[in-house]
């Protein structure tokens, strides 16, 4: 016997849609899923171009040899000279340039030598000014530059800014409107009627899977074809990692809402919990930047683990069974909270 | 507590009106009925069956309309309606239910665009949805200008024709007087009298108030004595 349903679909399937027309209709979320990630792509690749690329910044301090310094210097080709307009610690602090020649005979440096780029300005000049002064080659090495691609920056970033976008918009497409629909009556007015409450949940985290389709496709189509960020897994696999990623965070979300019952409360259990992942998790640069010590807590963490899968299957082009324990790790992640938070709900 | 040793029959066929002042536990007592507070002590029977035992079949078979529930309003009339008519086995289709509240203008637009009285019809569809033999509604009518208490009022006469059972709560004495059969009036917690509006009105006895007929305000006046306390 089919069930008359007066031409409405399936309960999961019209609360499936229900919340994807919601998050459809709501432009500042379409900006931040989709739009937010491709701005941040752009405008981090415009800061940290290739190393190659990127010219050492040198000021001349004030001195009778001060013109000679100049002119020898910006012949040099790598090498770009420029003012010191405020003075030389605040040139220095901003990173208008990367090393100050004060003109003495023999010439001082000022740098700060904490600053991987000052050090290499002062090789980089001393070389530069000792040849001029003419210090005889011993040789003259030959150069091969090579461009492999899926080394830049770049390429690196663009799956940890993928995996910090599904776990933000999983966490908050969530975490967010299920307290909207509480602190609204909404849940309490569903629960009046005959609705299931775990497929009310479960559509929650279906609708996330569906926003993840365009939210993840846009940034690897713009990250592969605009920015040349290399492919080398399967699609297949890829694709499998951004979905146990996105479900793995929208149970995180469903646990976040749990209780819940204001929008400052949920913002606040939302940040508090996505903060130390956008530090620790590898996004922006890499976890073995942190003291061992931090180690077991930052690999335990699932954004870790997402961009990890992400980064081993896009770049390296490895398969799912090589990235194991990552998804393991994953799928424990979106279980137990999810688990937790049916026990947990207050729906009214 | 809210409401204590509260006791009272609805027959089916019957519009049942709680009355009170706010905060009299109109509100309390419906939410109890409707299964969603679960009374420290007592029995609840609806429709011959108990929460315990029957909450699925009850779901099936109630329509519940809630005080201050904000339906999503990023969605439709139609697709609101849809969502809701999706969760019950039998029922009017969601062109019928929108006709039945004479939304059929509003059917494409969203709810955030709707008056007061639009959104409440709506809701009204949404408790309607599943053909329920019972309607309980909390202040149906609240915050409503006239033309749309009556549309409302309408559209609950429509319902009661087909031989629906309503129970609702109101503070509103021509409400009560329109729609209801029989009126329990409650105060702080109980009960302290039920009957039909034109009983209660006849109970006051000598017309205690000479310059017009006696109304049902007068009985609640005389009852909870609301106008002479301050809370």
């Amino acid at each position: 016997m089919t069930t008359d349903r007066g031409g409405a679909r399936h309960p999961l399937a019209e609360l499936t849609l229900a919340r994807v027309r919601e998050f459809v209709r709501e432009p500042e979320a379409l900006f931040w899923g989709l739009v937010f990630p491709i701005v941040m792509a752009i405008a981090l690749a415009a800061a940290f171009p290739a190393r190659a690329s990127r010219p050492v910044r040198v000021g001349v301090a004030l001195g009778p040899r001060a013109d000679a310094v100049r002119r020898t210097l910006a012949a040099v080709p790598g090498i770009e000279v420029r003012p010191l307009g405020r003075g030389e610690a605040g040139a220095i602090r901003d990173g208008d340039v990367h090393l100050v020649v004060v003109p003495t005979d023999p010439p001082t440096y000022r740098f700060d030598a904490a600053r991987d780029e000052s050090r290499v300005a002062r090789l980089v000049v001393d070389e530069a000014l000792k040849r001029a002064a003419g210090r005889p080659e011993p040789w003259t090495a030959r150069e091969e530059p090579i461009d492999v691609p899926g080394s830049r920056y770049i390429d690196w970033l663009i799956p940890g800014l993928l995996g910090m976008n599904l776990m933000s918009t999983s966490m908050w497409g969530v975490g967010f409107s299920i307290v909207q629909a509480r602190l609204r009556k909404l849940l309490k007015r569903l629960i009046a009627s005959p609705m299931r409450k775990r497929e009310y949940l479960l559509a929650q985290m279906i609708a996330r899977l569906v926003f993840l389709v365009p939210e993840a496709l846009l940034l690897l189509v713009f990250g592969a074809l605009v920015l040349g960020m290399p492919v080398n897994g399967s699609y297949g696999a890829i694709a499998a990692v951004c979905l146990l990623g996105t479900l793995s965070f929208a149970g995180l979300g469903l646990l976040a809402a749990s209780r819940a019952a204001s929008i400052e409360g949920i913002s606040g259990i939302l940040n508090l919990s996505m903060l130390p992942m956008w530090v620790l998790s590898g996004t922006f640069f890499s976890t073995s930047n942190f003291p061992d010590a931090l180690q077991p807590l930052i690999q335990a963490l699932p954004l870790t683990a997402l961009n990890d899968a992400l980064r081993a299957v896009i770049l390296e082009g490895a398969t799912l069974r090589a990235t194991g324990p990552e998804l393991g790790l994953l799928a424990l992640w979106g279980v137990v909270p999810f688990v937790v938070a049916l026990r947990l709900f207050r729906w009214q | 507590m809210a409401v204590n040793g509260l006791s009272l029959t609805v027959p089916r066929g019957e519009c049942f009106g709680l009355l009170g002042p706010n905060g009299a536990g109109k509100t309390t007592t419906i939410e109890i009925l409707e299964g969603l507070l679960e009374p420290d002590e007592g029995e609840v029977e609806v429709l011959g069956l108990t929460w315990r035992a029957h909450a699925r079949d009850l779901r099936q078979r109630l329509g519940i309309q809630l005080q201050e529930t904000r339906l999503a309003e990023k969605l439709t009339v139609e697709e609101t309606l849809r969502l809701f008519r999706s969760f019950y086995h039998r029922g009017r289709s969601v062109t019928e239910l929108i006709g039945l509240v004479e939304l059929e203008g509003k059917r494409s637009s969203r709810v955030g665009t709707l008056s007061g009285g639009q959104r409440q019809r709506l809701a009204i569809a949404c408790a309607l949805a599943g053909a329920p033999d019972l309607l309980f509604l909390d202040e149906p009518t609240t915050g409503l200008d006239p033309q749309s208490r009556r549309q409302l009022w309408a559209v609950l006469g429509r319902f009661r024709a087909g031989g629906g059972t309503i129970v609702l709560t109101t503070h509103d004495m021509v409400e009560a007087e329109t729609l209801c059969d029989r009126v329990a009036v409650v105060d702080q917690g109980r009960i302290i009298a039920v009957g039909t509006p034109g009983e209660l009105v006849e109970s006051l006895g000598a017309p205690k108030v000479v310059t017009h007929r006696g109304t049902l305000e007068d009985v609640f006046m005389a009852l909870t004595g609301r106008h002479l306390r301050d809370d």
